[in-house]
């Protein structure tokens, strides 16, 4: 089968490029409160104005991540989420939707699932693109391939401790969008120094056409104008997770999430 | 056979570098200073004055008489480890590292630890060059090895407790690498075992070769011939992997890593990852892993600390599929059976961990010939297992005593 690039994650730039727009990206972890609330938060975003929407996959070992992060992770453990609970989860949401959705995980529970059957079976769900945190360009052949033939992005990451070279290297790989971490750091602990990313941003953008997404230390919206202004995309992940895990029930985390998500999502539109 | 790792740093299908690409060019980094350093005249003199002069190397090959004896099979030599500074072969590794940390300019030192051998080894030779030490620690592991976190304490290191996950060695590597992450600059991350992103499993082994390099002149000078079978305990394999691969080459040579049973492998409750595990990606590396259908990580199970691990270095996944080792377990209590047996008949306390190598010699050493020998790594010394030994015996330590 040729190689294809997905069309809703590719159209989603293109259409938030001619209103000049960066896409807000929220980060949710599937299954922190159960699948229900994540089905239900997922709405909420979507009506809150996400762009593309990171679904988090929960692992054991999540050794990127911050502990805001980590908290979610077992939460959604301990609540029995599973990878094939979550895509039945996307399968549902796009009878709903065509916001784009981005898995986000790490490579055993993927790898676990069988790499061909992920393809398929995320492809099938109406899963747009996959981002595999412990899975470098330089190991990820394994998946890529597959992927690319279902039609699912596969989304690399860049840091600020990326050399040229080594921005080179991802990008010959990368699909999608390129999600530039900001911090050299773990998930939701250090804030983003936004010159830092200017600089890098402007870096990767000579090597690429593909979108520019930033995440790791977003927290404010004032921040978030910020990178909106150099970047293509702006995720948000942490801070989602804290309010999730702050309130007190799923109704309560659905209207605090939303009110978060409008305010991120008003941040990412330029001013005129 | 084939130089091993490749210079993706697989072994075969297993090792490789399975990273957030934030740590991609500190690994890089640290290959290419490795590269440099390790054919540098000037390092290795360096270091063979550390471990002639600090470290006590060679380290003794003790032939096990009243053992063998007691066993009627086999003749047991016992290469010391025990004997060195720090009493473990986890030294050896440290003083390699620290040397590397300062060629690099790097001025912070951090390591995970699971007993504590190797974050105490880590906390010597950071206190020999003056550099600051962090060790992380499962909170569960605090617990149970106090003595060693009291060392680390009295050599300067600062011990950092970790709460997450089953809060013992594997989450202390979490924590590490995360440290890792977000300083990466200025820090050196001290891995204790041969696993890990490439190039810790080759960087490790090499440092810990010199187990068998040892071995392997002192056993020919005795016994003017080669062992016929090796034997050393497996949590991450950093013992096993220094003592089987100088032997790697020869033909007739058994190769046996000794994994943690634990309550049994049946009971759920082991740490035998090549025994009952499936490859998997687990701190940067690709080897066997205990992990449900799902992918997610098992909890491991020894009275050992320092086997207590669900993963395992990728070089031995590598050596069990290719048929040039073979892996085998000890339960917790044919551990401390053989810790018992070795103390009584050649007077010397071995570590838990140790004694699951020990335990296996007890089983195998009656089924040979007495003319066949068997080489242990006696890896480590049992002084800081003793308050663990006399509570699963039923005693009590007393203290101030004439």
């Amino acid at each position: 089968m040729s190689a294809r690039t997905n069309r809703r994650i590719a159209s989603t730039f293109q259409r938030l490029r001619t209103h000049d727009e960066a896409a807000f990206v929220p980060f949710l972890m599937a299954g922190d409160g159960g699948l229900d609330t994540t089905a239900k938060l997922l709405d909420e975003v979507v009506d809150a104005g996400a762009d593309v929407i990171e679904l988090g996959v929960p692992f054991s070992d999540p050794m990127a991540d911050g502990p805001a992060l980590q908290r979610a992770a077992e939460r959604a453990l301990a609540a029995g989420t599973t990878l094939p609970g979550i895509l039945d989860l996307v399968v549902r949401f796009r009878r709903r939707s065509d916001v784009p959705i981005v898995l986000f995980g790490y490579a055993n529970p993927f790898l676990a699932f069988g790499p061909n059957e992920l393809a398929r079976a995320a492809a099938t769900a109406g899963v747009d693109g996959l981002l595999c945190v412990d899975m470098p360009p330089d190991e990820a052949d394994v998946l890529r391939e597959p992927l690319r033939e279902n039609g699912v992005d596969m989304i690399f990451l860049l840091a600020p401790t990326s050399t040229p070279k080594r921005i080179q290297r991802v990008l010959k790989g990368a699909a999608g969008f390129v999600y530039f971490v900001s911090v050299a750091g773990v998930t939701g602990v250090k804030a983003a120094n936004t010159e830092a990313i200017a600089r890098i941003v402007g870096e990767i953008r000579g090597q690429t056409r593909l979108p520019v997404g930033v995440g790791f230390g977003i927290t404010k919206p004032e921040q978030a104008s910020a990178v909106a202004a150099m970047a293509d995309a702006v995720v948000v992940g942490s801070e989602i997770t804290r309010l999730v895990e702050a309130a007190p029930d799923t109704d309560a985390a659905v209207a605090q999430v939303g009110a978060f998500a409008r305010e991120m999502k008003q941040a990412t539109i330029r001013p005129r | 056979m084939p130089k091993l790792p490749d210079r993706a740093g697989h072994f075969g299908e297993f090792g490789g570098r399975w990273v957030s690409e934030t740590l991609m060019p500190a690994l890089f980094e640290l290959e290419e200073a490795y590269a440099k350093i390790r054919r540098d005249p000037e390092f290795k003199r360096e270091l063979k004055q550390l471990l002639s002069e600090y470290v006590g190397r060679p380290t003794p090959l003790t032939h096990a008489r009243r053992l063998s004896d007691d066993l009627g099979g086999a003749q047991i030599y016992l290469k010391r480890e025990d004997l060195c500074h720090t009493g473990a072969h986890k030294i050896n590794n440290t003083m390699g590292q620290v040397l590397l940390a300062k060629r690099m300019g790097k001025t912070r030192i951090i390591a995970e630890t699971g007993a504590g051998q190797h974050g105490v080894a880590a906390a010597t030779a950071s206190a020999y060059f003056g550099l600051p030490c962090e060790v992380f620690m499962g909170a569960e592991d605090v617990k149970r090895q106090a003595l060693n976190v009291f060392r680390m304490k009295l050599l300067g290191a600062s011990v950092r407790e970790v709460h997450s996950g089953s809060r013992t060695l594997k989450d202390a590597m979490n924590e590490a690498l995360r440290d890792w992450i977000t300083n990466v600059a200025d820090t050196f991350y001290m891995i204790g075992s041969a696993a890990g992103p490439h190039p810790y499993p080759m960087l490790v082994r090499d440092l810990q070769s010199v187990i068998g390099q040892e071995a392997r002149r002192q056993i020919l000078a005795t016994t003017g011939r080669l062992p016929d079978v090796l034997i050393a305990c497996v949590g991450g394999g950093s013992n096993a992997i220094g003592l089987f691969h100088p032997f790697l080459g020869d033909p007739g040579i058994r190769a046996v890593g000794v994994e943690a049973a634990g309550l049994g492998i049946d009971s759920g409750h082991h740490a035998a990852t090549l025994t009952a595990g499936k490859p998997g990606v687990l701190h940067g590396a690709r080897s066997f892993l205990l992990q449900d259908e799902l992918g997610q990580v098992q909890e491991a199970h020894s009275i050992s600390a320092g086997l207590d691990y669900p993963g395992v270095g990728p070089e031995h996944s590598y050596l069990r599929e290719n048929g040039l080792a073979t892996y085998v377990t000890a339960t917790d209590d044919q551990a401390l059976d053989a810790l018992e047996k070795l103390a009584r008949t050649e007077g010397i306390i071995a570590a838990l961990e140790t004694s699951h190598a020990l335990a296996h010699t007890i089983r195998l050493a009656p089924t040979l010939g007495r003319d066949k020998t068997i080489l242990v790594s006696l890896s480590g010394r049992g002084d800081k297992d003793m308050e663990t030994v006399a509570r699963v015996r039923g005693d009590k330590i007393v203290g101030e005593t004439s």
